[in-house]
């Protein structure tokens, strides 16, 4: 594990001296692939400067607003479909239907309703994020053993608590795989929304560097994305590893 | 104080004709007895307790408690899952599982209930594992920790689909007598479903048999062993042996019949 990773590395920074060979003599375009060295100084230059940061944090809070609205209409809804089959047979049409149109098809037409502000941007990103979580919620609280329902229910549970504490924790191992599947795509989202009208945001950032030639910066932007990306993944990762520990025991003694 | 009248439950599957699993069961069980039923497996055991437990509706016939009529969980009665081990909750420790017994009884404060959960742990012989995980524990421990649970709501009646049914023998015998004797501190009901017609008569005071699906029940037999119970010396009465041949007659004749 710990080997892997540092060939992993090593393999990274025969990348990068590659990179910055090919950049200085030229095999490559010198205007559009710059040597890594000038990519890494405008890096560090918009990072201590202040200047991406604010555009960093109008991204996370587009795609983290839109994110955990997102989990939180579709793990109430994935629980009211999985567990009822009523509710599940009312939505299913609409929820197939809406969950097969690629989001970036919504933009205009959220552009028509909400404008280019943040709202449409954060629409967006509750758009795509939702299916995931909600299919995912959806399918785990199906998955729940009918034993722990009625164990709940013949230790006189109502519906309420029923769905509190034995419904949603038992079904969360895969709430946390939609989850984890809709970190990603708010990411993806949100640099999206951010490139159609916006003057601020990451996706912005790497736009508006191309758009002005500034090369190195709108790599620089990139890696910024790179970071913050394997950054979250990370937290989720970390955070999964906490509360689902009782999960990974229990598969691992499963098999 | 229990009864059933004339419980009847058919099941009608997806495809294929109805299936009649039980026909017309009727019985009574007084206050604090221990009562056991026999049956062949697939007879509708398990379809019966679920009924009794209000967790199935009957197609016809009534479980009574107390004089009223059962139609939903009652408060006061636990059933105990046959398939235990699926009725722990793998994200809880198994502390957390027995607290889970009294979380929604009210007027109980965090430390009373969490010292009442302690307590059943160590009547059921599992102090020092609160922290485990139940998936980290053996059958018959898990077993332990899904009695404790229902044990530390003191039911009144307390029904129990074969609990002892996958355990090995040396466990069985242990966690029998461990039963008895928090059934007789208790002063519980107890309706034991068992397809093992020893364990039946050692630990009843009624064993009910009955037959193939359609169910109903054939005969009822009273054990009169004098309690407590001896694993050695009780399964060596001639009595105990007597009520064994008789029991085991009964079955052999009904599973043989065409
Ligand atoms: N939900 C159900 N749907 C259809 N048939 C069922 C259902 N539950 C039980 N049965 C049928 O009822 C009969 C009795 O089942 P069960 O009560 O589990 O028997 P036992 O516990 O005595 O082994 C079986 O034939 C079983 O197939
Ligand atoms: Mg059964």
């Amino acid at each position: 594990m710990r080997e892997s990773r540092w060939t992993g590395f090593a393999f990274l920074l025969l990348l990068l001296g590659l990179w910055e060979v090919a950049g200085r003599h030229g095999w490559v375009h010198k205007l559009f692939f710059p040597p890594a060295s000038r990519i890494l100084a405008s890096f560090v230059q918009i990072v201590f400067s202040g200047e991406v940061l604010g555009h960093v944090g109008a991204s996370l809070w587009r795609a983290g607003f839109g994110y955990l609205l997102a989990a939180l209409l579709a793990i109430t809804l994935g629980v009211l479909m999985g567990y009822w089959r009523a509710v599940y047979e009312a939505f299913e049409v609409v929820v197939e239907l809406l969950r097969a149109v690629p989001p970036p098809a919504v933009i205009p037409v959220a552009i028509v309703f909400l404008g280019v502000g943040d709202q449409m941007k954060i629409f967006i990103i509750l758009f795509s994020c939702a299916f995931p979580i909600l299919v995912n919620t959806m399918d785990g609280v199906r998955g729940v053993d009918p034993v722990l329902i009625r164990t709940a229910r013949t230790f006189g549970l109502g519906q309420g608590p029923l769905i509190w504490k034995v419904v949603l924790p038992a079904a969360s191992p895969l709430i946390m795989t939609g989850l984890r599947i809709a970190l990603a795509i708010a990411l993806i989202l949100v640099v999206i929304s951010e490139m159609v009208g916006a003057t601020s945001g990451i996706g912005y950032f790497i736009l508006d560097a191309q758009r002005s030639f500034r090369i190195p910066q709108m790599y620089a932007g990139m890696l910024v994305l790179a970071l913050l990306g394997y950054g979250l993944n990370r937290c989720f990762l970390l955070a999964d590893a906490r509360l689902m520990a009782w999960h990974k025991g229990l598969t691992a003694r499963q098999r | 104080m229990l009864e059933v009248r004339d419980l009847r439950k058919e099941f009608q599957p997806l495809s294929g004709s109805t299936v009649v699993a039980l026909a017309s069961v009727s019985f009574r069980v007084a206050a604090g007895q221990f009562v056991s039923i026999v049956g062949p497996s697939g007879c509708g055991k398990s379809t019966l307790l679920q009924c009794i437990a209000g967790l199935s509706r009957p197609t016809a016939g009534h479980v009574l408690l107390h004089g009223r009529e059962v139609t939903g969980p009652p408060e006061g009665l636990i059933l105990l899952f046959q398939e235990y081990n699926k009725s722990l909750m793998a994200w809880r420790s198994v502390l957390k599982n027995v607290r889970f017994g009294l979380e929604n009884r009210p007027g109980m404060s965090r430390n009373q209930i969490d010292a009442e959960a302690r307590r059943y742990l160590e009547l059921v012989g599992l102090e020092g594992f609160e922290a485990h995980y139940p998936w980290e524990l053996s059958g018959g421990m898990q077993q332990r920790v899904a009695i404790a649970r229902a044990l530390v709501r003191r039911p009144e009646v307390l029904l129990m689909d074969e609990p002892f049914g996958s355990l090995d023998a040396l466990t069985r015998i242990e966690l029998e007598d461990a039963l008895l004797r928090l059934w007789e501190s208790l002063q519980a009901t107890i309706v034991f479903v068992t397809h093992d017609i020893e364990e039946a008569v050692y630990l009843s005071d009624e064993v009910y048999v009955l037959s193939r699906r359609p169910c109903q029940v054939i005969e009822e037999i009273a054990v009169k062993l004098e309690r407590p119970r001896n694993q050695l010396t009780t399964r060596e009465d001639p009595r105990f042996i007597q009520a064994r041949h008789h029991i085991f007659e009964l079955i052999s004749k009904e599973m043989s019949r065409a």
